[in-house]
């Protein structure tokens, strides 16, 4: 194949977010303190240029590039969309943060632009290999994100258990895939795919490949059982990682979980969805039954977390192009509202000391209505009161589990929803009808709060319209 | 002539071997880090059998690339724990218990 500027074409959006990455990278160098804002306005450019290049490059056909190993069609589309906006959330609530914290450098801004590169590839990957780099790329910029301030007693502690349990979980990962490899003698995730259709590969080999590759995803998703870093990663690192490490990766996940369970390993369906089955169950119980017990805001959110990854792969258990658009739909709006959730978080933590106790939100309303008003639209979403998007987004999941017959997991999951409800509906009460700790007023910049009110108003937007989202994740299954 | 499966006796040991580590050991971070390699050693073991007796090279240029990365992973991974041995003046697995709950 030969290989010119056009054939490139679907890549461009990598391409440009790299070039741009490297160009944040040296501009600030040159930058001092008084300068850093250059840092933040170019990563904010950055990524939207790349929305623009993704856009660009979109396209309903499906385009396969550099020898099979890099694809991309609608879904890559609209999850790369999805999670450039969430990431841009993201890095405008971290900058006040990150000034407070006296930490506001240019790390943080690289840091997460490779991680978004990295997560791109995951989405975009056509094979074991692209995969594979891609999930490193995010993860090593984690494991460095997670550590970056330096000064943090708990910082490197949270970055010594994820990076070990992330290290773990990919070694797992990788021994599947060899095994995979092994069976079929392919890397190629749709020549994997024909190989398993044809049924010439050795089933036990598929299988135990198979279960390792299942522990890597659900390790990266933290589900339960494998979600022990999960809360202490979340609680541990500064808030404005815990913000970025919360919100975008799940998108990433669930195109990791798509690229590899159904593009490459369809055919073992029967085989997965029993295990994802078991992972679902205890993730949505032991998530939001623990996270009751929780008095630290961020470590009752990595429980919640836990909670609604049990909700995404209900989606992916249908196995169904129904299914699987409701769980694209799930991971698309939970990214956002926890972008939402963990940035409350960050706007209420002033002077360096974090917010993190449930008690911090007392008495918001009084402190600053607005603030309050979206934090109880994002609590509601992920509790899944309507009209906020968030009752949609696990109506679609429930009726994709339902239509497969398996109505007993439909109700599990809405008996374990509405225990999880209390804990929302405790926040939502503290600050409303408590009476605040402190009387300091709440201050942040016109940035800030301009995001934070799109993403507010955007749960109650797409709960009011959930047509335009749905419409775009059912269009990139076929459907 | 040694058989394809010995290969993978040998790597799956020492997978099992270097999961056991990570769980077992609680005196000692760089052990941890020492396992991780091992673990990514093993299934190098794995992809380079599989890809001789398959007379197919793509399992050995996935090894190259998990090599390098590997190398990366150590080089934060050491950070981090040089990071961690600055605030805490310790490296045992057992001290590292600040996060609970």
């Amino acid at each position: 194949m030969e290989y010119n500027l056009t054939t490139l074409q679907p890549v461009l959006p990598e391409i440009v977010l790299l070039c741009a990455a490297c160009l944040v990278l040296v501009v600030d160098l040159f930058l001092s303190d008084r300068t850093r804002l250059v840092t933040y306005g170019l990563s904010l450019a950055a990524l939207i240029v790349t929305v623009a290049a993704t856009q660009y490059a979109a396209g309903p056909v499906r385009e396969v590039i550099l020898d099979g190993s890099f694809v991309r069609d609608p879904m890559a589309d609209v999850l790369k969309t999805g999670l450039l906006l969430v990431s841009l959330f993201a890095f405008v609530y971290a900058k006040d943060y990150l000034r407070e914290l006296g930490a506001f450098r240019g790390e943080y801004y690289v840091l997460g632009l490779f991680a978004v590169l990295g997560m791109m590839i995951m989405i975009s990957a056509n094979s074991f290999l692209t995969v594979y780099l891609g999930l490193e790329l995010l993860a090593l910029c984690l494991y460095a994100l997670v550590a970056f301030h330096r000064d943090s007693k708990t910082g490197a502690e949270a970055a010594m258990k994820y990076f070990v349990l992330g290290a773990l979980a990919s070694g797992m990962l990788l021994y599947g895939i060899s095994m995979v490899y092994g069976a079929t003698g392919h890397l190629v995730l749709p020549e994997v795919a024909a190989v398993i259709a044809a049924g010439t590969a050795d089933q036990t080999v598929l299988v135990f490949g198979l279960v390792f590759i299942v522990i890597g995803i659900a390790f990266k998703f933290g589900a339960v059982p494998f979600h022990m870093w999960v809360p202490d990663v979340y609680h541990g690192a500064p808030t404005a990682v815990t913000l970025f490490l919360g919100s975008a990766p799940k998108i990433a996940a669930f195109a990791l979980a798509i690229r590899l369970l159904v593009d490459g390993l369809g055919g073992l369906l029967a085989q997965w969805q029993d295990m994802l089955i078991i992972l679902a169950v205890l993730s949505m119980a032991l998530g939001n039954v623990i996270a009751i017990a929780q008095t630290n805001l961020k470590r009752m959110l990595a429980y919640s977390t836990i909670s609604h990854v049990g909700f995404i792969f209900l989606g992916l258990i249908a196995g169904t192009d129904k299914g699987f658009s409701a769980a694209m739909f799930y991971a698309i709006v939970y990214a956002l509202t926890a972008a939402g959730g963990f940035g409350v978080v960050t706007m209420l933590s002033r002077n360096g000391l974090d917010a993190e106790n449930i008690d911090d939100l007392k008495g918001l309303n009084d402190r600053s209505p607005w603030l309050a008003f979206m934090m109880m639209l994002i609590l509601f979403s992920m509790a899944g009161v309507p009209p906020t998007v968030g009752f949609f987004a696990k109506l679609f999941v429930l009726d994709a589990v339902v239509s497969i017959d398996l109505v007993w997991l439909a109700v599990v999951a809405v008996f374990f929803s509405i225990i999880g409800a209390f804990y929302y509906l405790r926040a939502v009460k503290a600050m409303y009808f408590d009476k605040p700790l402190v009387d300091v007023p709440l201050v942040s910049s016109l940035d800030t709060q301009v995001a934070m009110s799109v993403n507010g108003l955007a749960m109650l937007a797409f709960g009011i319209f959930p047509a335009a989202l749905l419409g775009a994740c059912r269009a990139a299954f076929g459907g | 002539m040694i058989a394809l499966s010995d290969y993978l006796i040998v790597a799956a040991i020492l997978f099992s071997l270097s999961v056991a580590g990570i769980f077992l050991n609680r005196k000692n971070v760089i052990l941890l880090l020492m396992c991780i390699e091992l673990m990514l050693l093993a299934v190098n073991i794995n992809f380079i059998a599989f890809s001789h007796f398959l007379g197919d090279t793509a399992g050995q240029v996935f090894v190259f690339f998990i090599l390098t990365v590997a190398a990366a992973e150590a080089a934060i991974g050491l950070a981090i724990l040089v990071v961690l041995f600055r605030s805490r003046q310790t490296i045992n697995v057992a001290d590292l218990d600040t996060l609970k709950g």
